[in-house]
């Protein structure tokens, strides 16, 4: 417990360290959706419409920009060597990387997005559906992304890569998280279900991102 | 004073028929060697050799390709020691923006071996850099680097010390104190296996001379 500990305070704190990338997600994210209502014009009634979606976009966007170094950084400057050495299990630095990055570039975001939901005009309602349907799918995407950075880590430059493998995978979450959002807002549409799936997206890839990325992580060593 | 008293088992390390393979070349074939506690193997060749292949074998960073490696505990119980090695190797896995004394709690948290502020304190003056404890390692030099790396080794305990080259960038003072604390950890039962092409600060009790295969 206090290795995992370890390892999440240390990713915390080289997140929102100077060169970290927390700042910079979350100005990416502001940017993101400042950007759109630009892009479609002032009809409020098409934003509030739109807005979640953009949101959950934007997050989707946001939390791939820090995930290249999550685990490059470890193997170049060797601690990704010096951790195998110690006997440990990878599984627990994957596990402890991701919570770590989640805490300090994810969660910040899904506490901005009620804010810049009121510049895409959405009621008090969505603005709580989408913050909440982003809590509890954020997770997801940075557990898969973090697959994709585990399994980079022994190249260059895998950052688009990792924006290459991780985008098709992230497409259910965000399907389930915009339908969980809608859901709570339109009558007729579901809400209890779509959300359901969505937190067992987060609980599921908990699991076996882990498993995943200590694989890749393993065979990028070779 | 990090006191060197005996905290670890006394282990033999043994090797049998050990292979190594890399990018489908063989690196090396039958490598056969078996060092109790107290004693210390120097690995020396020329570049390409496989020495460093060989100390991340035994630091279970490689699979090799064939043959056994072995850490037993020498006394009683024939169980295999778990996670006994400290790997020392070129690179010291500082974390360059937060301080030394961050990544030196970091690692002893990751050993289990949480290390107190004398610890630190005792452990980084006895390496001259203890007056840059609150400093961000990302300005280390490549030697204060190298002395960062030694306190990580000294600060958790461990029975088998593999190092790869580690008088590199030391300066004469560094090399002596290098000397000094595998001479420590030799005392105290520890296993050294280095790796080298230079004259290490302590005499071996083993050399196996690797060559470069045909």
């Amino acid at each position: 417990m206090s290795l995992l500990a370890a390892i999440i305070a240390q990713t915390v704190r080289l997140g929102i360290r100077a060169g970290g990338g927390a700042l910079v997600g979350l100005i990416f994210f502001l940017a993101v959706v400042a950007v759109v209502p630009f892009g479609v014009g002032p009809d409020l009634n098409l934003l509030s419409r739109i807005g979640p979606a953009i949101l959950w976009i934007g997050v989707l966007l946001a939390s791939l920009l820090g995930l290249e170094r999550l685990f490059s950084a470890d193997r170049e400057d060797g601690s990704l060597d010096l951790y195998i050495a110690s006997g440990e299990p990878i599984v627990l630095l994957v596990l402890g990387r991701a919570v770590g990055h989640w805490l300090a570039t994810g969660l910040p975001i899904v506490v901005a997005a009620p804010v810049l939901g009121l510049m895409l005009n959405l009621s008090p309602v969505a603005l709580g559906a989408v913050t909440l349907t982003l809590f509890a799918g954020s997770p997801a995407l940075t557990f898969i992304g973090a697959v994709g950075a585990a399994l980079t880590a022994g190249l260059q430059r895998g950052g688009m890569l990792i924006a290459v493998l991780v985008l098709p995978l992230s497409v259910p979450v965000l399907i389930f998280g915009v339908m969980a959002t809608n859901g709570a807002v339109y009558d007729p549409d579901p809400f209890t279900a779509p959300f359901l799936i969505l937190c067992a997206f987060s609980l599921g890839s908990a699991v076996l991102a882990p498993l995943a990325g200590a694989l890749a992580l393993r065979v990028a060593m070779e | 004073m990090v006191n060197p008293v005996n905290r670890f088992p006394r282990i033999r390390v043994e090797a049998d028929a050990l292979s190594c393979t890399r990018g489908g070349r063989a690196i090396f074939r039958d490598i056969s060697f078996s060092i109790g506690a107290g004693r210390m193997l120097a690995v020396t060749g020329p570049n390409g050799a496989g020495k460093s292949s060989l100390l991340r074998i035994m630091a279970g960073l490689l699979e090799p390709a064939g043959g056994r490696l072995e850490f037993r505990a020498e006394s009683g119980s024939a169980e295999e020691a778990e996670s006994p090695v400290h790997y020392l190797g070129h690179l010291d896995g500082l974390k360059p923006a937060m301080s030394l004394r961050e990544n030196l709690r970091y690692w002893c948290r990751i050993y289990d071996r949480p290390a107190g502020q004398d610890d630190l304190e005792a452990a980084t003056g006895r390496l001259g850099i203890g007056h840059a404890l609150d400093l961000p390692v990302g300005v280390f030099s490549a030697g204060q680097r190298r002395r960062a790396g030694l306190a990580r080794i000294m600060l958790a305990p461990r029975p088998v010390w593999l190092l790869d080259e580690p008088t590199s960038a030391l300066d004469r003072d560094g090399e002596a104190t290098l000397g000094k604390l595998m001479d420590e950890h030799l005392q105290s039962g520890g296993v050294i296996v280095a790796a080298t092409h230079l004259d290490l600060p302590v005499r071996a009790d083993l050399t196996l001379d690797m060559a470069v295969p045909a």
